[in-house]
């Protein structure tokens, strides 16, 4: 068994920026554990651009992106090792992983950082009614088909949901040649970002249908033809609102769920984002165990993730140097009316910070709302929001003056305008 | 001149499903050429693929029935039988599960017909059952535990089955299907899509096609009546849900909707039972599955179906007649039909199969013991069931066991290669899925599937392009991006 200060799992976005800021808060005896061949995750199949906007102040592709952390862990000559997958890990922070190299390793942490992003959600996960065929596939399978591989899924191709990769595989699957029919979306509002909407579909005359979801999908061996429906207000298909399209292809971007199993196996409690819950500090309820990034809660910009991995990057290096004492009482942060989940979930209401950010996402977009935070049942904050929307975290700075003698628990809620 | 006599085979299996393959396994014990024809690329394709993968203890058949005397002959094999096959079996037991006080006389009334049938069994009170399974409805008036019932990966049992088959001289001819049968002077003559074919003896094992086949020989009295079953399957993180194979009381249709684990830790909640026309027809539909999703919450009332990865259907081959049909056709001794297998069919194999060779093929040819019969398949390395050390000697002399393919259900390029070097070919996606696990996690091969289709691609000397899911037809990826413009 080997020993290390710091282990991180994962070498994405979020696992590399939380070893940058964790060695610029001092720590050094780190490791980062990656699975796949490079540093980078998920960005080295994502070559459209639009990252970096807020990081570097200007738009580069999602493996350009990843170069710029790789060079600073490189800089930094921060260890890491690659084609490694970790097996298993103890609540005493025994963190086990695998490679052809060096067989299985059991590195000792004293402090981890859980960075494992987020997985697709299946076709299986919502039981698209009819068979099951080839040719049924989630949109960042397809990505890494056609990006990493070379090899398009379909020439015809429809698309479920209007999530963000689902909309920008519209665009690169008609880019090479595929005739993209259109997306539909179970909710009355696209899941999207704007900017995708408009140049994915829009730009593309690729139509939209909302409120409307697969009701059928024929095909024995490869997919032959989908049947879409209009549904209800419980999200269940009207009959007679049936259209049908031949497609050799359908591309799902249903949602995308924290990939939370390693916390899971240590009985971390998850939170309403289905990740762990932590603290302002991304610590979970286990000393020394952060969870930062998409593992934690799916976000929509990597520049917030790596903003977030490195505050996480930083807590892991004051932990190791004993500045991070847990506080004998949590606060709880709960999400109240019309917010989907809160990160934190709790508040230690420690240490030096003067503000205390809250990322959120609410249930439906809204337009005309407060965003209340209400401690012990006493309102102390509302910010208006003219516009607010499910598919943008919202991110927001809460004075700590406002919230150091909360009690028991601080609730983040929306709340209509009154006309 | 392109034509030869075929060679007279002693026996040709119509079916690589878990009947033809144990039958098969049972025959390879002796002196016969064998050979097993299956239509499907894969063995254990159709109704073995697509069940409870449950081994029932047999306290459910009417007594005297082939199905209760085959269920619970089969039930003893399988200690062992999991042994020499190297296959996930766990004797969990199960529970028939009362949630109403009328349901009481018919718990006592199974509990008899368990003893009938030679079934260890046993009456547990509510608190009982409250306490071995502690999300059980709380309503719950008592139920039947019988111990020796378990869960088995039908996927291996199948494939090991014929894998030690094989391994025993029996041949496999997959992708092949039986278009027609005669009898001649010294056997038949049986012709398939690719050729013409002779055995002195056939055995039909076609599962949901098997009155089809028995009817290219002489007319029929009986009927296979597709029967689908629809299921969800949930991912393996949420341990203890259940400790037993769950089920509620038996109805006219069947043993209804059950809650259980697998072997793999994952849960498998269903099936609904309905008579479908079309033999080919496995499609899910909403209202039905929302039917099982409510009928099972009946047993277990917060099931975290947010944990579900898959929806699935399989068709039970169920016969007109309600009971097992083994036996020989009624003009030929050496016609031998298997047929109309559906629940308990997957536990009833290896009983079928022992019955088939010894007493129905005796009876038409001499059975003569070979002298090196391996009853083992050669063990399957699992990497992670290793202590840390054993791991270590292992990635060292072979260091594909330490790259993990598949990262949900943690499998390892060692392992696939392993399976791709068995006697059972491993052709497409799917069939690697079954012997694997790979693709078969939360993920459902989101992230792994492009390296698992390199890999097929690799191994056959084929291109991604051919490189099938599942059936013919069923390829993933269907173009190149990159071409060089015209």
């Amino acid at each position: 068994m080997i020993e290390k200060d710091l282990v991180i799992i994962g070498g994405g976005s979020a696992g590399m920026a939380a070893a940058v800021g964790a060695y610029d808060n001092g720590a050094r005896d780190m490791l980062i554990i990656e699975r796949s061949p490079f540093l980078g995750g998920i960005l080295n199949q994502c070559i459209h651009n639009g990252f970096g906007l807020t990081e570097f102040k200007e738009e580069l592709t999602g493996p350009e992106f990843a170069y710029r952390f790789i060079a600073q862990v490189k800089e930094r000559k921060i260890p890491y090792v690659l084609d490694s997958t970790v097996t298993g890990i103890t609540k005493e922070k025994v963190v086990t992983y695998t490679n052809e190299k060096e067989g299985v390793v059991q590195v000792k942490a004293k402090a981890i950082i859980m960075a494992t992003g987020c997985y697709e959600r299946s076709a299986g996960a919502i039981g698209i009614p009819g068979e099951r065929p080839a040719g049924i596939l989630t949109a960042g399978q397809a990505q890494l088909f056609l990006n990493e591989y070379g090899y398009l899924c379909g020439h015809r191709v429809f698309i479920l949901g209007s999530g963000d990769i689902g909309l920008i595989m519209a665009r690169r699957l008609t880019l090479e040649g595929a005739k993209v029919l259109g997306v539909a979306e179970i909710m009355p509002w696209s899941n999207g970002l704007n900017r995708n909407m408009v140049q994915c579909l829009y730009d593309f005359g690729i139509p939209l249908y909302l409120s409307h979801t697969v009701s059928k999908v024929v095909g024995h061996n490869r997919l032959e033809r989908i049947e879409i429906s209009q549904v209800d207000e419980k999200m269940q298909a009207i009959k007679g609102t049936e259209m049908s399209f031949d497609v050799d292809t359908l591309i799902l971007s249903i949602g995308l769920i924290p990939n939370n199993d390693l916390l899971n196996s240590m009985g971390v409690p998850t939170s309403r984002s289905r990740g762990a819950i932590v603290n302002e500090n991304f610590e979970t309820p286990l000393d020394g165990v952060f969870s930062c990034g998409n593992v934690l809660h799916v976000h929509d910009l990597v520049d917030n993730v790596v903003a977030e991995a490195r505050e996480a990057g930083k807590s892991a290096a004051e932990y190791l140097e004993g500045k991070l004492p847990r506080a004998a009482k949590e606060i709880d942060v709960v999400p109240g009316d019309g917010v989907g989940y809160v990160v934190p979930s709790k508040l230690a209401l420690k240490g030096d910070a003067d503000h205390y950010l809250f990322k959120f996402r609410v249930r439906k977009p809204s337009k005309n709302v407060y965003i209340d935070y209400t401690v012990d049942g006493k309102l102390v904050k509302s910010v208006f929001k003219p516009i607010i929307i499910p598919s943008e975290m919202e991110i927001e700075s809460v004075p700590k003056n406002l919230l150091e003698n909360a009690q028991t628990s601080i609730v983040v809620s929306m709340r209509q305008k009154e006309a | 001149m392109g034509y030869t006599r075929p060679v007279m085979e002693d026996l040709i299996i119509i079916g690589a499903g878990a009947v033809g393959a144990f039958i098969a396994r049972s025959l390879s014990r002796y002196e016969l050429s064998v050979l097993v024809i299956e239509k499907e690329n894969d063995v254990g394709d159709v109704t073995s693929m697509a069940n409870s993968a449950i081994a029932h203890s047999g306290y459910d058949p009417e007594p005297g029935t082939k199905k209760a005397i085959f269920n619970v002959a089969g039930n003893k094999m399988f200690p062992q039988l999991a042994k020499e096959l190297d296959v996930n079996f766990g004797q969990v037991g199960t529970m028939t599960v009362a949630v109403e006080d009328e349901q009481i006389p018919m718990l006592n009334d199974l509990l008899e017909r368990a003893k009938k049938n030679g079934v260890p069994a046993k009456l547990l009170t509510a608190e009982e059952v409250k306490k071995a399974e502690p999300n059980i409805n709380p309503e719950v008036k008592g139920a039947l535990l019988c111990p020796t019932g378990g869960i088995v990966n039908p996927f291996t049992l199948v494939a090991h089955a014929m894998e030690n088959a094989m391994d025993n001289g029996v041949k496999l001819a997959l992708n092949e299907e039986v278009k027609a049968i005669e009898k001649t002077k010294n056997g038949y003559l049986v012709t398939t899509d690719k050729r013409k074919l002779e055995a002195k003896v056939v055995i039909n094992a076609a599962g949901l096609h098997s009155d089809e086949i028995a009817k290219m020989i002489e007319p029929i009295d009986w009927k296979i009546l597709p029967r689908k079953g629809e299921y969800y399957v949930l991912d393996h993180y949420a341990p203890g849900l259940v400790n037993h194979v769950l089920f509620p009381l038996p109805s006219a249709k069947g043993k209804g909707v059950l809650v259980t684990m697998t072997t793999s830790g994952n849960y498998l909640v269903g099936p609904s039972s309905e008579l479908v026309d079309d033999k080919d027809d496995t499609a899910t539909d909403t209202m039905t599955l929302a039917n099982v999703k409510a009928q099972a919450m009946t047993l277990v009332p917060k099931i975290p179906f947010n944990q579900e990865i898959r929806v699935y259907a399989g068709l039970r081959a169920t016969p007109s007649t309600h009971d097992f049909i083994i036996e020989p056709s009624k003009k030929y001794a050496s016609f031998i039909n298997v047929a109309g297998i559906e629940s308990p069919g997957l536990v009833s194999s290896p009983a079928i199969g022992e019955y088939v060779a010894t007493k129905l093929v005796a009876a038409v040819l001499p059975l003569k013991e070979k002298k090196n019969y391996n009853p083992c398949v050669r063990p399957y390395v699992k990497p992670l069931s290793l202590h840390v050390d054993e791991r270590n000697e292992l990635i060292k002399k072979n260091p594909l066991y330490g790259e993990m393919v598949c990262q949900c259900e943690k499998v390892s390029l060692g392992e696939i290669y392993d399976v791709l070097s068995r006697s059972v070919p491993c052709l497409t996606v799917k069939a690697l899925k079954k012997r694997t696990r790979a693709g078969f996690g939360k993920c459902q091969g989101g992230f792994c599937q492009p390296q698992v289709i390199r890999l097929l691609a690799d191994y056959y000397h084929v291109t991604p392009l051919e490189v099938l899911y599942d059936k013919a037809g069923s390829q993933i990826v269907i173009d190149e991006t990159k071409k060089e413009a015209k």
